[in-house]
């Protein structure tokens, strides 16, 4: 006979004071080697309205697709201090940031591989328990043989992938939408 | 290269919905499309480590953070993580944060008209140990009002957050307290369908930790998803 997962319950309107020491928002870390990306953008509600008491969690690999985990047996390198993790908030706005480097490819199922991609927990009040979705690169052509992009109706691909900031050169903006048409995909994972 | 052994999905009901009205704050924040179902990648069976580095030795004692004794009673929460599988967890980060005894947050939102305590932040956080053990000395948070109905009032309650050894493990909930008369009426507790599930989020009572004429003991044990004995599941 197995135990049962601990039921989740909301990180509610004051997580500030218990998770705030890990807030870090330099996902990658000084010592990363690869293409240097930022990344923004806006948490909102199912009335347009930024989300003004969220937090995100960021995991990806390292610019050679290696995660700095015991399991990714994978003979490639990880830089020194390379973590991978970031833990942001929203602002009053909903607007939040993060600069890292863009991850490698890594193994998906099927031999395959996936496409670059930044793994996401979402967690605010009112949320029960967290959304969990993903950041792609725009122009990329692995996005198009992606395993987890292809789980995902063609028309609703869009939010996964971040676009190039018309208000910044070389940055990146991604959105988590809530509700609504343009809503974000979250998958069951 | 193989296929990756997932971790396990939760047993239906024992988790809650994301939407739940009566938890107004998830009408307008619950998604309303249907989850995409994925198997585990490589990116979901791993996940960030911490290790004692980053960790604060002091941080598991609430109640000295500051020059003074905070007010209130005296406890220790104390339990072990495990996997679904009964293996502990070893070398996980646990957080905690908690309102004072008044029922207050040191949090500039919560307007709640009760003290403030200048002994009490009411965060903290520490690592398992080789067998899944964690340990707090903090103070009873007290119960507070809040506003997703009349005469909404949250039982008392301390925030746990933890990460497990991957990105599918993580886990964010709260731990209450045995007999406390508000559970009944509270829609965050009762989010969860499962009623055993849901009442598993109530510590126990503890002699064994309860310290003579110092600290009452609460046990609250945490169970985190655990491995699959075959690759996927479906």
């Amino acid at each position: 006979m197995s135990l049962q997962t601990t039921t989740w319950q909301t990180v509610g309107p004051y997580f500030r004071i218990g998770l705030h020491w890990l807030f870090n928002d330099d996902v990658a870390g000084p010592n990363a080697t690869g293409e240097r990306v930022e990344i923004e953008g806006r948490v909102l509600d199912a009335d347009g309205q930024g989300v003004a008491d969220a937090m995100l969690e960021f995991w990806q690999a390292n610019a050679a697709g290696h995660y700095a985990h015991p399991e990714d047996a994978q003979q490639k390198p990880v830089e020194e201090g390379f973590k991978g993790f970031g833990r942001v908030p929203t602002a009053e706005d909903g607007t939040f940031h993060l600069r890292t480097v863009k991850p490698g490819r890594v193994p998906g199922p099927d031999g395959k591989l996936q496409a670059p991609h930044i793994v996401v927990s979402v967690f605010m009040r009112g949320l029960l328990r967290r959304l969990i979705t993903r950041i792609y690169f725009p122009e990329e052509p692995g996005n198009s043989e992606d395993y987890a992009l292809n789980l995902v109706e063609p028309s609703r691909r869009p939010t996964l992938i971040a676009r190039k900031s018309p208000k910044r050169e070389g940055s990146l903006e991604w959105n988590v939408i809530l509700q609504g048409t343009d809503e974000t995909v979250f998958f069951d994972c | 290269m193989t296929d990756l052994i997932g971790y396990r999905r939760p047993y239906p009901g024992t988790q809650p919905a994301h939407l739940h009205p009566p938890y107004v704050s998830s009408i307008k924040r619950a998604p309303s499309k249907p989850l995409v179902y994925l198997r585990h990648t490589l990116s979901e069976i791993t996940g960030p480590v911490f290790d004692s580095s980053i960790v604060d030795v002091k941080a598991c004692d609430l109640t000295r953070q500051h020059r003074g004794e905070p007010l209130g009673e005296r406890i220790i929460v104390s339990g072990r993580v495990l996997d679904e599988n009964g293996r502990p967890v070893p070398h996980t980060l646990v957080e905690v944060w908690q309102a004072n005894a008044a029922g207050r947050y040191l949090h500039r939102v919560d307007q709640h008209n009760a003290p403030l305590d200048p002994n009490f932040t009411g965060c903290g956080h520490t690592l398992t140990d080789e067998n899944g053990r964690y340990r707090f000395v903090t103070i009873r948070p007290g119960e507070y009002p809040w506003r997703n109905h009349y005469n909404a009032w949250r039982p008392a309650h301390i925030h746990f957050s933890l990460f497990g050894p991957a990105f599918a493990t993580r886990l964010i909930t709260q731990m209450f307290f045995p007999g406390d008369p508000l559970l009944p009426y509270d829609p965050i507790f009762n989010c969860t369908a499962d009623e055993k599930a849901r009442n598993r989020l109530i510590s126990q009572f503890d002699w064994e930790t309860t310290i003579p004429e110092q600290a009452l003991g609460y046990r609250f044990d945490i169970v985190l998803s655990g491995r699959l004995a075959t690759p996927w599941e479906r």
